[in-house]
């Protein structure tokens, strides 16, 4: 009797590998081997992953099409099958994937317009949390404030483009239309983050994305201030603004009296 | 920057920003463009979908991805052994990317036509 | 079926043996709205394994609403290698956060190695086998602290090294670990179909005693290299008529069970899905009439 560890492993070993034959010991009806129906599994392991990256990454399905699309999400599949059960965390590493992917070559904002992508659904799934109101805030002395160490909302991801990724995921999602752009233009960073139950993007002002990455590293609003501040055209009080509305912050101490 | 400048700097920029949120909050509208066009454009979205609370209470509604049903039969997808990163395949994407310019014009961003 | 479904449950949590529908994404909001007539919903347990967001806020409103069975399609209980603890401690968290009124899973296996294959692999009924998955279901239902309803694969191809029958198999497991089941009718029709078995001999090895659901959906005839019909699991149409016929002629060896329509591809409008749904209950009325009948005739 064959042990069902290596008949196990046989099998699966069948299944991302076309080129490789199909394993011996399983028959059709007539106790003969069957091509056709080793594939039916074959294609059920390949189609879900195909379909689960389309469903997360549908503004590239729509920057590329979908054969080209199909294509390149069958390579990264079959090169990296999911490691857990659970499918809506799949596809983490599919942005990298683009970057190096050879026929995308002539798109590079690809692989930018996927982590933003890939941002937004972790935003979607990440843990409920009710974000900070400036009410909350207010009745902090103004002299203490650059002591205050903001605990992030768990939903909050950033993403930096060398190019205009969020002008162009923008265009390719829902209703948006697609124009003409200068890829030129300079680069666009972008705050994702999901104060209840939509997921906010937003392109992020100058020095935007080190104040809030210094931030999130657990740096008071002083020492993130600092390492902002000598990024031309850095606003301090619009970032803050801006990172509050958008519901960024769950909550705050005083790393003065933290002890 | 010394610190006691670094430290009414950001006194003042948080009260500020304090000020602008609360406002903000209070006019019931938001304080940038990209927010107003995003409002808008959420307006839009619920007109059509003729209720003004719905998504706003539950948020868009993705398929989940886990499932026990078996695909489109013996289709190809599985059984192809195509190789996109070598040369035998020429792999064009077909997309949206046909309206993204460089300012030399269309260049290699223009896919091929089927 | 209003006062039928009302009656049935006794409270809200437990699965009342009438007709429920698969919940879909798709239908959340016209569920949510408009409250329509069902016995139950079920979902996959695993699309529901987020920290948070949108996906909660609506099974959570909708649990509020109706009784709610869980539905695992990623535990690999038919794997040689160990369960994924993490993954049961999960199920395990859904389970308390929802309180569903069943929980069942697949005899298949997804998991080898680091990965995992994102579909329900058919094991060969061996002895070995036989030994893993009681194994797996002991720890299940354990760790659990609750009862699980295994269900029969749809398949497409044979061991050579099988040495049980799948029905021999299934009641092999039931009397070992004491688990309910799940009787998927279209796999058993699907399978059949596929294996040339007789499905009546099935049914008759079948241990029905210990059936607590029952699974509708719709196939995909397809045919193999060698023109022999290959029927595939799709649930993406109708229920096929030859299914019904066997659901017929299983619930009225059962009596009334919770009977779902499963309908996970090419999803319809919800009205088509309700319809399904309405012509199980209308056989499954019957059935429960012939019941009281037969009851009252003493």
């Amino acid at each position: 009797m064959r042990p069902l560890a290596e008949r196990q492993g046989a099998f699966a070993g069948g299944l991302l590998d076309a080129a490789r034959p199909i394993p011996s010991g399983l028959f059709g009806p007539d106790g003969q081997a069957s091509l056709k129906r080793f594939s039916v599994y074959r294609n059920n392991v390949v189609v879900s992953l195909i379909e689960a990256l389309e469903a997360a990454y549908p503004a590239t399905v729509r920057l590329v099409g979908e054969e080209f699309f199909r294509a390149m999400a069958r390579a990264y599949a079959v090169a990296h099958p999911p490691t857990s059960p659970i499918m809506l965390g799949y596809g983490d590493g599919f942005a990298d994937f683009i970057a190096g992917f050879a026929p995308a070559r002539d798109l590079p904002y690809l692989a930018d317009v996927a982590r933003i992508e890939r941002a937004w659904l972790e935003a979607y799934h990440a843990p409920d949390a009710m974000p900070l109101t400036a009410d909350t805030l207010a009745p902090v002395a103004q002299d203490v404030a650059g002591s205050l160490v903001f605990q992030m909302h768990p939903s909050l991801r950033i993403v930096r483009s060398r190019y205009p990724a969020l002008t162009i995921w923008r265009m390719n999602v829902t209703d948006g239309e697609p124009v003409s752009v200068d890829l030129e233009r300079g680069g666009e960073d972008v705050l994702i983050v999901r104060p209840d139950v939509e997921v906010e993007v937003r392109s992020l002002p100058p020095g935007g994305l080190e104040f809030v990455r210094t931030l999130a590293a657990g740096h008071c609003l002083e020492q993130a201030t600092e390492h902002a501040i000598p990024i031309e055209g850095f606003d301090l009080a619009a970032n803050l603004a801006g990172l509050l509305g958008a519901g960024a912050f769950i909550g705050f101490v005083n790393s003065r009296t933290r002890g | 920057m010394s610190r006691p400048i670094l430290s009414t700097l950001v006194a003042g920029a948080f009260a500020t920003a304090l000020g602008a949120a609360t406002a903000a909050s209070a006019a019931g509208s938001m304080s940038n463009d990209m927010m107003k066009m995003q409002q808008e454009k959420q307006q839009k979205t619920m007109q059509a979908l003729g209720t003004g609370k719905f998504e706003k209470c539950f948020g868009v509604a993705l398929k989940g991805q886990n499932d026990c049903y078996a695909g489109p039969g013996t289709t190809c997808a599985g059984t192809s052994s195509a190789n996109y990163q070598g040369n035998a395949f020429k792999l064009v994407a077909k997309g949206t990317c046909t309206t993204i310019s460089t300012p030399n014009g269309h260049g290699s961003l223009t896919p091929i036509k089927a | 079926m209003a006062p039928v479904v009302a009656s049935m449950a006794s409270r809200l949590g437990d699965i009342p043996p009438c007709a429920g529908v698969g919940l879909k994404a798709e239908h959340y909001r016209q569920i949510i709205e408009h409250a329509p007539d069902v016995g139950f919903f079920e979902v996959h347990a695993e699309n529901y394994m987020g920290a948070g967001g949108p996906p909660h806020r609506y099974l959570g409103a909708i649990r509020e609403r109706y009784p709610l069975s869980l539905h695992g399609v990623g535990l690999s209980i038919g794997a040689h290698a160990p369960l994924d603890r993490e993954h049961l401690a999960r199920l395990s968290e859904l389970v308390t956060r929802y309180e569903p009124g069943l929980f069942s899973e697949h005899l298949a296996w997804s998991s080898h190695g680091a990965n995992f294959y994102n579909d329900l692999l058919p094991v060969p009924y061996t002895r070995e086998t036989l030994d893993r998955v009681c194994d797996h279901i002991d720890e299940v239902q354990e760790v659990l602290g609750r009862q699980m309803l295994l269900e029969n694969p749809s398949t497409y191809l044979a061991f050579a090294e099988s040495t049980y029958s799948e029905p021999l198999f299934i009641a092999e497991v039931a009397r070992r670990t004491g688990c309910g089941l799940l009787f998927d009718v279209n796999n058993l029709y699907v399978a059949c179909t596929n294996q040339e078995w007789d499905s009546a001999s099935y049914i008759r090895d079948y241990p029905l005693q210990y059936v607590q659901e029952i699974h509708l959906a719709g196939h995909k005839p397809d045919r193999d290299e060698k023109d022999r019909p290959l029927l595939i699991d799709t649930h993406d149409r109708l229920v096929d008529a030859p299914v019904w016929r066997l659901f017929e002629h299983v619930i009225g060896m059962t009596g009334p069970v919770p009977t779902l329509i499963e309908w996970d591809a090419n999803v319809p409008a919800w009205p088509q899905l309700e319809a399904e749904a309405a012509r199980a209950e209308t056989i499954l009325a019957t059935v429960r009439q012939g019941e009281v009948r037969r009851a009252a005739l003493g």
